[in-house]
Protein backbone atom coordinates (compact mmCIF):
# COMPACT_ATOMS: atom_id res chain seq x y z
CA UNK A 1 0.00 0.00 0.00
CA UNK A 2 1.21 3.24 -0.80
CA UNK A 3 2.08 5.53 2.17
CA UNK A 4 4.16 8.63 3.13
CA UNK A 5 5.77 6.64 5.83
CA UNK A 6 8.21 3.36 4.97
CA UNK A 7 9.56 1.51 7.62
CA UNK A 8 12.80 1.65 5.73
CA UNK A 9 13.40 5.05 5.47
CA UNK A 10 14.65 5.41 8.89
CA UNK A 11 17.27 2.97 7.90
CA UNK A 12 18.35 5.78 5.49
CA UNK A 13 18.43 8.67 7.63
CA UNK A 14 21.84 9.10 6.68
CA UNK A 15 21.41 9.67 3.10
CA UNK A 16 20.06 13.08 4.63
CA UNK A 17 23.42 14.15 4.46
CA UNK A 18 24.29 14.17 1.01
CA UNK A 19 23.27 17.86 -0.07
CA UNK A 20 24.37 19.80 2.94
CA UNK A 21 27.14 17.01 4.86
CA UNK A 22 28.67 19.35 7.08
CA UNK A 23 25.08 19.65 8.61
CA UNK A 24 24.31 16.64 8.88
CA UNK A 25 27.61 15.87 10.62
CA UNK A 26 27.00 18.11 13.15
CA UNK A 27 23.81 16.74 14.05
CA UNK A 28 24.15 13.37 13.83
CA UNK A 29 27.72 13.84 16.36
CA UNK A 30 25.63 16.08 18.45
CA UNK A 31 22.50 13.35 17.99
CA UNK A 32 24.95 11.01 19.54
CA UNK A 33 26.54 12.99 21.72
CA UNK A 34 22.63 13.85 23.85
CA UNK A 35 22.26 10.11 23.66
CA UNK A 36 25.15 9.15 26.24
CA UNK A 37 25.51 8.45 28.97
CA UNK A 38 25.65 11.23 31.08
CA UNK A 39 23.99 12.95 34.09
CA UNK A 40 20.70 10.68 32.56
CA UNK A 41 21.44 7.11 31.63
CA UNK A 42 20.67 5.62 28.53
CA UNK A 43 18.09 4.06 29.57
CA UNK A 44 16.03 7.19 30.73
CA UNK A 45 17.02 8.96 27.79
CA UNK A 46 15.44 6.26 25.62
CA UNK A 47 12.33 6.96 27.84
CA UNK A 48 12.86 10.86 27.17
CA UNK A 49 13.05 10.49 23.63
CA UNK A 50 10.13 7.67 23.33
CA UNK A 51 7.57 10.54 25.34
CA UNK A 52 8.83 12.94 22.70
CA UNK A 53 8.44 10.61 19.88
CA UNK A 54 4.54 10.77 21.37
CA UNK A 55 4.27 13.96 21.72
CA UNK A 56 5.22 14.78 18.35
CA UNK A 57 3.42 12.06 16.86
CA UNK A 58 6.75 10.40 14.71
CA UNK A 59 6.40 6.85 13.41
CA UNK A 60 9.66 6.04 13.14
CA UNK A 61 10.69 7.76 16.07
CA UNK A 62 8.52 5.68 17.97
CA UNK A 63 9.38 2.55 16.39
CA UNK A 64 13.08 3.37 16.62
CA UNK A 65 12.62 4.31 20.43
CA UNK A 66 10.37 1.50 21.39
CA UNK A 67 13.11 -0.64 20.15
CA UNK A 68 15.83 1.06 22.20
CA UNK A 69 13.93 1.63 25.30
CA UNK A 70 13.51 -2.46 25.27
CA UNK A 71 17.42 -2.86 24.27
CA UNK A 72 18.43 -0.31 27.64
CA UNK A 73 16.17 -2.53 29.72
CA UNK A 74 12.97 -0.63 30.46
CA UNK A 75 9.86 -2.66 30.15
CA UNK A 76 6.21 -2.05 28.68
CA UNK A 77 5.05 -1.08 31.81
CA UNK A 78 7.21 1.98 31.84
CA UNK A 79 7.21 2.70 28.73
CA UNK A 80 3.27 3.03 29.09
CA UNK A 81 3.58 5.07 31.66
CA UNK A 82 6.37 7.58 29.62
CA UNK A 83 3.52 7.87 27.30
CA UNK A 84 1.32 8.85 29.59
CA UNK A 85 3.89 11.32 30.64
CA UNK A 86 3.57 12.78 27.10
CA UNK A 87 -0.23 12.44 26.77
CA UNK A 88 -1.06 14.60 30.33
CA UNK A 89 1.88 17.36 29.17
CA UNK A 90 0.05 17.92 25.53
CA UNK A 91 -3.72 17.76 26.97
CA UNK A 92 -2.61 19.99 29.73
CA UNK A 93 -0.98 22.04 27.57
CA UNK A 94 -4.35 22.47 25.67
CA UNK A 95 -6.34 22.52 28.87
CA UNK A 96 -4.08 25.27 30.35
CA UNK A 97 -4.88 27.70 27.24
CA UNK A 98 -8.25 27.72 28.36
CA UNK A 99 -7.69 29.84 30.74
CA UNK A 100 -6.92 32.29 28.04
CA UNK A 101 -10.50 31.13 26.71
CA UNK A 102 -12.15 32.01 29.75
CA UNK A 103 -10.40 35.76 29.97
CA UNK A 104 -11.68 36.47 26.09
CA UNK A 105 -15.32 35.46 27.14
CA UNK A 106 -14.62 37.05 30.86
CA UNK A 107 -13.64 40.32 28.78
CA UNK A 108 -16.48 40.00 26.13
CA UNK A 109 -19.09 38.99 28.48
CA UNK A 110 -21.49 41.35 30.90
CA UNK B 1 22.76 -11.16 5.07
CA UNK B 2 26.64 -12.16 4.97
CA UNK B 3 27.08 -15.74 6.62
CA UNK B 4 28.90 -16.15 9.93
CA UNK B 5 32.08 -17.74 8.49
CA UNK B 6 32.27 -14.78 6.00
CA UNK B 7 32.42 -12.45 8.32
CA UNK B 8 35.56 -14.02 10.39
CA UNK B 9 36.77 -14.29 6.83
CA UNK B 10 36.42 -10.76 6.19
CA UNK B 11 37.94 -9.51 9.40
CA UNK B 12 40.96 -11.96 8.76
CA UNK B 13 39.75 -14.11 11.85
CA UNK B 14 39.10 -17.96 12.94
CA UNK B 15 37.52 -19.38 15.66
CA UNK B 16 39.77 -22.30 17.08
CA UNK B 17 39.77 -23.67 20.77
CA UNK B 18 42.04 -22.69 23.17
CA UNK B 19 42.57 -24.28 26.33
CA UNK B 20 39.36 -26.10 27.17
CA UNK B 21 38.71 -25.32 30.71
CA UNK B 22 34.97 -25.99 31.53
CA UNK B 23 32.90 -28.60 30.85
CA UNK B 24 28.82 -27.65 30.21
CA UNK B 25 27.08 -30.47 30.82
CA UNK B 26 23.13 -30.50 29.30
CA UNK B 27 21.50 -33.19 30.79
CA UNK B 28 18.26 -33.37 28.71
CA UNK B 29 15.26 -31.78 26.97
CA UNK B 30 13.08 -32.72 29.81
CA UNK B 31 11.67 -29.16 31.59
CA UNK B 32 8.67 -27.68 33.42
CA UNK B 33 8.78 -24.54 31.42
CA UNK B 34 7.91 -23.99 27.86
CA UNK B 35 10.42 -20.72 27.36
CA UNK B 36 9.78 -19.13 24.23
CA UNK B 37 12.99 -17.93 23.64
CA UNK B 38 14.43 -21.46 24.64
CA UNK B 39 17.16 -22.35 21.83
CA UNK B 40 16.81 -26.21 22.40
CA UNK B 41 13.22 -26.72 22.04
CA UNK B 42 13.59 -27.95 25.73
CA UNK B 43 10.10 -28.73 27.90
CA UNK B 44 7.63 -31.12 29.78
CA UNK B 45 6.55 -33.49 27.02
CA UNK B 46 10.55 -33.92 26.10
CA UNK B 47 11.59 -37.50 26.82
CA UNK B 48 15.38 -36.87 26.01
CA UNK B 49 17.11 -37.43 29.38
CA UNK B 50 20.93 -38.39 30.38
CA UNK B 51 21.09 -42.26 31.65
CA UNK B 52 22.91 -42.98 34.54
CA UNK B 53 25.43 -44.93 32.67
CA UNK B 54 25.97 -41.84 30.47
CA UNK B 55 25.95 -40.03 33.56
CA UNK B 56 28.77 -42.26 35.01
CA UNK B 57 30.84 -42.17 31.38
CA UNK B 58 30.35 -38.32 31.40
CA UNK B 59 31.94 -38.07 34.63
CA UNK B 60 34.97 -40.46 33.90
CA UNK B 61 35.15 -38.45 30.78
CA UNK B 62 35.76 -35.10 33.31
CA UNK B 63 37.88 -37.59 35.39
CA UNK B 64 40.10 -37.79 32.25
CA UNK B 65 40.20 -34.18 31.35
CA UNK B 66 40.95 -32.53 34.42
CA UNK B 67 37.91 -29.46 34.03
CA UNK B 68 38.50 -26.20 36.40
CA UNK B 69 34.65 -25.86 36.04
CA UNK B 70 31.72 -28.14 35.75
CA UNK B 71 28.54 -26.29 34.33
CA UNK B 72 25.44 -28.47 34.77
CA UNK B 73 22.15 -27.45 32.41
CA UNK B 74 19.50 -28.63 30.34
CA UNK B 75 16.28 -28.68 30.14
CA UNK B 76 15.67 -28.19 33.52
CA UNK B 77 18.78 -30.13 35.41
CA UNK B 78 16.50 -30.58 38.66
CA UNK B 79 14.31 -33.42 36.98
CA UNK B 80 17.22 -35.46 35.85
CA UNK B 81 17.26 -38.59 38.56
CA UNK B 82 20.63 -39.02 38.88
CA UNK B 83 21.51 -35.52 39.10
CA UNK B 84 22.51 -36.24 42.77
CA UNK B 85 24.85 -38.90 41.15
CA UNK B 86 26.09 -36.72 38.73
CA UNK B 87 27.06 -33.76 41.35
CA UNK B 88 29.03 -35.72 43.41
CA UNK B 89 31.11 -37.26 40.84
CA UNK B 90 31.57 -33.81 39.29
CA UNK B 91 32.37 -31.92 42.55
CA UNK B 92 35.90 -33.70 43.26
CA UNK B 93 36.81 -33.16 39.98
CA UNK B 94 36.93 -29.53 39.57
CA UNK B 95 37.38 -26.12 41.19
CA UNK B 96 34.20 -24.75 40.67
CA UNK B 97 30.83 -26.85 39.92
CA UNK B 98 27.79 -24.78 38.60
CA UNK B 99 24.23 -25.68 38.16
CA UNK B 100 21.59 -24.07 35.99
CA UNK B 101 18.04 -23.38 37.41
CA UNK B 102 15.08 -21.61 36.33
CA UNK B 103 13.99 -21.10 39.69
CA UNK B 104 10.92 -22.98 39.48
CA UNK B 105 12.01 -26.40 38.95
CA UNK B 106 13.60 -26.26 42.30
CA UNK B 107 10.22 -26.63 43.87
CA UNK B 108 9.16 -29.62 45.29
CA UNK B 109 9.71 -31.92 48.02
CA UNK B 110 13.50 -32.97 46.87
CA UNK B 111 14.22 -28.80 47.67
CA UNK B 112 15.91 -28.94 50.80
CA UNK B 113 18.25 -31.81 49.89
CA UNK B 114 19.10 -30.09 46.42
CA UNK B 115 19.92 -26.99 48.31
CA UNK B 116 21.99 -28.63 50.99
CA UNK B 117 23.65 -30.52 48.86
CA UNK B 118 24.44 -27.71 46.74
CA UNK B 119 25.77 -25.87 50.02
CA UNK B 120 27.58 -28.89 50.73
CA UNK B 121 29.46 -29.08 48.19
CA UNK B 122 29.89 -25.24 47.23
CA UNK B 123 27.96 -25.25 44.03
CA UNK B 124 27.14 -22.17 42.12
CA UNK B 125 23.98 -21.75 41.19
CA UNK B 126 22.98 -19.52 37.99
CA UNK B 127 19.37 -19.15 37.59
CA UNK B 128 17.15 -17.33 35.19
CA UNK B 129 15.58 -13.90 35.71
CA UNK B 130 14.92 -12.27 32.82
CA UNK B 131 12.76 -9.09 33.86
CA UNK B 132 12.00 -6.88 36.80
CA UNK B 133 8.28 -7.07 34.94
CA UNK B 134 6.56 -9.65 36.07
CA UNK B 135 4.08 -9.12 32.25
CA UNK B 136 7.70 -9.45 30.28
CA UNK B 137 9.06 -12.96 32.20
CA UNK B 138 5.72 -14.33 32.18
CA UNK B 139 5.31 -13.81 28.41
CA UNK B 140 8.87 -15.26 27.73
CA UNK B 141 8.34 -18.20 30.50
CA UNK B 142 5.03 -18.93 31.12
CA UNK B 143 2.08 -17.78 33.39
CA UNK B 144 3.15 -17.18 37.05
CA UNK B 145 6.79 -18.25 36.34
CA UNK B 146 8.07 -14.74 37.80
CA UNK B 147 5.83 -15.03 40.87
CA UNK B 148 7.87 -18.38 41.53
CA UNK B 149 10.51 -17.51 40.62
CA UNK B 150 10.76 -14.08 42.95
CA UNK B 151 9.64 -16.91 45.82
CA UNK B 152 12.02 -19.04 45.38
CA UNK B 153 15.25 -16.45 45.14
CA UNK B 154 13.96 -15.20 48.43
CA UNK B 155 14.09 -19.32 49.64
CA UNK B 156 17.59 -19.33 48.12
CA UNK B 157 18.66 -15.76 49.81
CA UNK B 158 17.30 -17.54 53.17
CA UNK B 159 19.92 -20.89 52.73
CA UNK B 160 22.49 -18.36 52.02
CA UNK B 161 22.87 -18.33 48.69
CA UNK B 162 23.58 -14.84 47.01
CA UNK B 163 24.57 -13.39 50.80
CA UNK B 164 27.81 -11.48 50.80
CA UNK B 165 28.73 -13.45 53.97
CA UNK B 166 28.20 -17.02 52.80
CA UNK B 167 30.76 -17.47 49.64
CA UNK B 168 27.57 -19.33 48.07
CA UNK B 169 26.74 -17.48 44.55
CA UNK B 170 23.63 -16.77 43.52
CA UNK B 171 24.53 -15.34 39.72
CA UNK B 172 21.44 -14.28 37.77
CA UNK B 173 20.93 -14.41 33.43
CA UNK B 174 18.87 -12.35 31.84
CA UNK B 175 17.58 -12.47 28.39
CA UNK B 176 15.62 -10.04 26.41
CA UNK B 177 11.81 -10.81 26.21
CA UNK B 178 11.49 -10.97 22.62
CA UNK B 179 13.26 -10.26 19.26
CA UNK B 180 15.87 -7.75 20.88
CA UNK B 181 19.01 -7.18 21.81
CA UNK B 182 20.36 -7.20 25.61
CA UNK B 183 21.23 -4.06 27.94
CA UNK B 184 24.39 -3.36 28.62
CA UNK B 185 25.38 -5.53 31.53
CA UNK B 186 26.79 -3.35 34.01
CA UNK B 187 23.70 -1.26 34.22
CA UNK B 188 21.20 -3.58 34.42
CA UNK B 189 23.22 -5.44 37.23
CA UNK B 190 23.03 -2.56 38.90
CA UNK B 191 19.36 -1.82 38.26
CA UNK B 192 18.25 -4.93 39.50
CA UNK B 193 20.55 -5.18 42.62
CA UNK B 194 18.94 -2.16 43.44
CA UNK B 195 15.47 -2.55 42.49
CA UNK B 196 15.39 -6.24 43.55
CA UNK B 197 16.51 -5.69 47.31
CA UNK B 198 14.43 -2.37 47.63
CA UNK B 199 11.02 -4.24 46.67
CA UNK B 200 11.62 -7.71 47.46
CA UNK B 201 14.58 -7.64 49.60
CA UNK B 202 16.60 -9.93 47.03
CA UNK B 203 20.29 -10.52 46.38
CA UNK B 204 22.49 -11.87 44.57
CA UNK B 205 26.42 -12.36 43.43
CA UNK B 206 26.65 -11.00 40.05
CA UNK B 207 24.19 -10.65 36.90
CA UNK B 208 25.23 -11.47 32.93
CA UNK B 209 22.73 -10.56 30.38
CA UNK B 210 22.83 -12.87 26.75
CA UNK B 211 21.25 -12.35 23.24
CA UNK B 212 18.10 -14.97 22.59
CA UNK B 213 20.23 -17.47 20.27
CA UNK B 214 17.73 -17.79 17.04
CA UNK B 215 17.27 -21.88 17.32
CA UNK B 216 15.06 -24.05 17.92
CA UNK B 217 11.59 -22.86 19.85
CA UNK B 218 13.22 -19.14 19.16
CA UNK B 219 13.60 -19.31 15.66
CA UNK B 220 10.60 -20.66 15.05
CA UNK B 221 8.77 -17.44 17.25
CA UNK B 222 10.84 -15.32 15.10
CA UNK B 223 9.89 -16.58 11.71
CA UNK B 224 5.99 -16.37 12.83
CA UNK B 225 6.17 -13.55 13.81
CA UNK B 226 8.29 -11.58 11.08
CA UNK B 227 10.80 -10.68 13.31
CA UNK B 228 13.42 -13.37 11.48
CA UNK B 229 15.03 -10.95 9.04
CA UNK B 230 15.02 -8.02 11.02
CA UNK B 231 16.67 -9.87 14.28
CA UNK B 232 19.97 -11.67 12.34
CA UNK B 233 19.82 -8.16 10.27
CA UNK B 234 20.25 -6.25 13.93
CA UNK B 235 22.54 -9.67 15.44
CA UNK B 236 24.85 -9.54 12.18
CA UNK B 237 25.27 -5.99 12.26
CA UNK B 238 26.77 -5.55 15.78
CA UNK B 239 29.21 -8.27 15.33
CA UNK B 240 32.03 -7.08 17.14
CA UNK B 241 35.54 -8.62 16.22
CA UNK B 242 36.58 -7.76 19.78
CA UNK B 243 34.60 -10.55 21.15
CA UNK B 244 36.00 -13.58 19.35
CA UNK B 245 39.24 -13.78 21.63
CA UNK B 246 37.02 -14.56 24.75
CA UNK B 247 33.82 -16.65 23.22
CA UNK B 248 33.18 -19.29 25.75
CA UNK B 249 33.42 -21.63 22.62
CA UNK B 250 37.37 -21.54 22.71
CA UNK B 251 37.43 -22.42 26.65
CA UNK B 252 34.39 -24.93 26.98
CA UNK B 253 33.52 -28.59 25.55
CA UNK B 254 29.56 -29.05 26.13
CA UNK B 255 28.01 -32.79 25.89
CA UNK B 256 24.65 -33.85 25.32
CA UNK B 257 22.17 -35.98 27.41
CA UNK B 258 23.62 -38.87 24.81
CA UNK B 259 27.51 -38.28 25.86
CA UNK B 260 28.13 -36.23 22.42
CA UNK B 261 30.26 -33.90 22.52
CA UNK B 262 29.76 -30.02 20.97
CA UNK B 263 31.41 -27.03 20.89
CA UNK B 264 28.78 -25.32 22.79
CA UNK B 265 24.94 -25.73 24.03
CA UNK B 266 24.24 -23.90 20.73
CA UNK B 267 25.66 -26.08 18.41
CA UNK B 268 24.48 -28.64 20.27
CA UNK B 269 20.94 -27.27 19.17
CA UNK B 270 21.89 -26.54 15.64
CA UNK B 271 23.46 -30.19 15.25
CA UNK B 272 27.07 -29.46 14.51
CA UNK B 273 29.02 -31.68 16.36
CA UNK B 274 32.17 -30.85 17.86
CA UNK B 275 35.12 -31.88 15.62
CA UNK B 276 32.40 -32.06 12.44
CA UNK B 277 30.76 -35.81 13.60
CA UNK B 278 28.92 -37.19 16.08
CA UNK B 279 31.92 -37.52 18.52
CA UNK B 280 31.22 -39.58 21.96
CA UNK B 281 32.63 -38.73 25.08
CA UNK B 282 34.09 -42.86 25.72
CA UNK B 283 35.93 -42.19 22.83
CA UNK B 284 38.29 -39.20 24.01
CA UNK B 285 41.42 -39.57 26.27
CA UNK B 286 41.54 -35.90 26.81
CA UNK B 287 39.47 -32.46 26.98
CA UNK B 288 39.44 -31.33 23.09
CA UNK B 289 43.03 -29.87 22.33
CA UNK B 290 43.98 -25.83 21.43
CA UNK B 291 44.06 -25.04 18.38
CA UNK B 292 41.18 -27.29 16.64
CA UNK B 293 38.30 -25.34 15.07
CA UNK B 294 35.18 -24.61 16.12
CA UNK B 295 32.51 -25.26 14.36
CA UNK B 296 30.11 -22.32 13.17
CA UNK B 297 26.89 -21.01 12.06
CA UNK B 298 24.60 -18.29 11.38
CA UNK B 299 23.24 -18.08 15.07
CA UNK B 300 27.08 -17.40 16.28
CA UNK B 301 26.23 -13.48 15.99
CA UNK B 302 24.16 -13.70 18.97
CA UNK B 303 27.82 -14.50 20.68
CA UNK B 304 29.14 -11.99 18.63
CA UNK B 305 26.84 -8.84 19.16
CA UNK B 306 27.65 -6.04 20.90
CA UNK B 307 29.79 -6.89 23.96
CA UNK B 308 29.23 -10.84 23.31
CA UNK B 309 28.82 -13.46 24.65
CA UNK B 310 31.58 -14.86 26.69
Amino acid sequence: MESYYDPKDLGRFQEIGKEAPELARKFFDYYGAVFAEGELTEREKSLIALAVAHAIQCPYCIDAYAQACLEKGSNPAEMTEAVHVATAIRGGASLVHGIQMRKAVEKLSL
Amino acid sequence: MESFSATLEGHGLTLRRDRTATLQVNVGLLCNQTCRHCHLDAGPGRTESMSRRTVDEVVAYAGRCGFDCVDITGGAPELLPDLDRLMEGMAPLCRKLMLRTNLTALEGPDLEALIDRCRRLGVTLVASFPSLSANQADAQRGRGVWEKSVRMLRTLNRTGYGRNDTGLELNLVVNPAGAFMPPGQCGLEARYRRDLLRRWGISFTSLYSFANVPLGRFRRWLLSSGNYDQYLEKLSGSFNPDTISSLMCRSLVSVSWEGLLYDCDFNQAAGLSYGGSPTHVTSQSAAPPAGKPVAVGDHCYACTAGTGFT
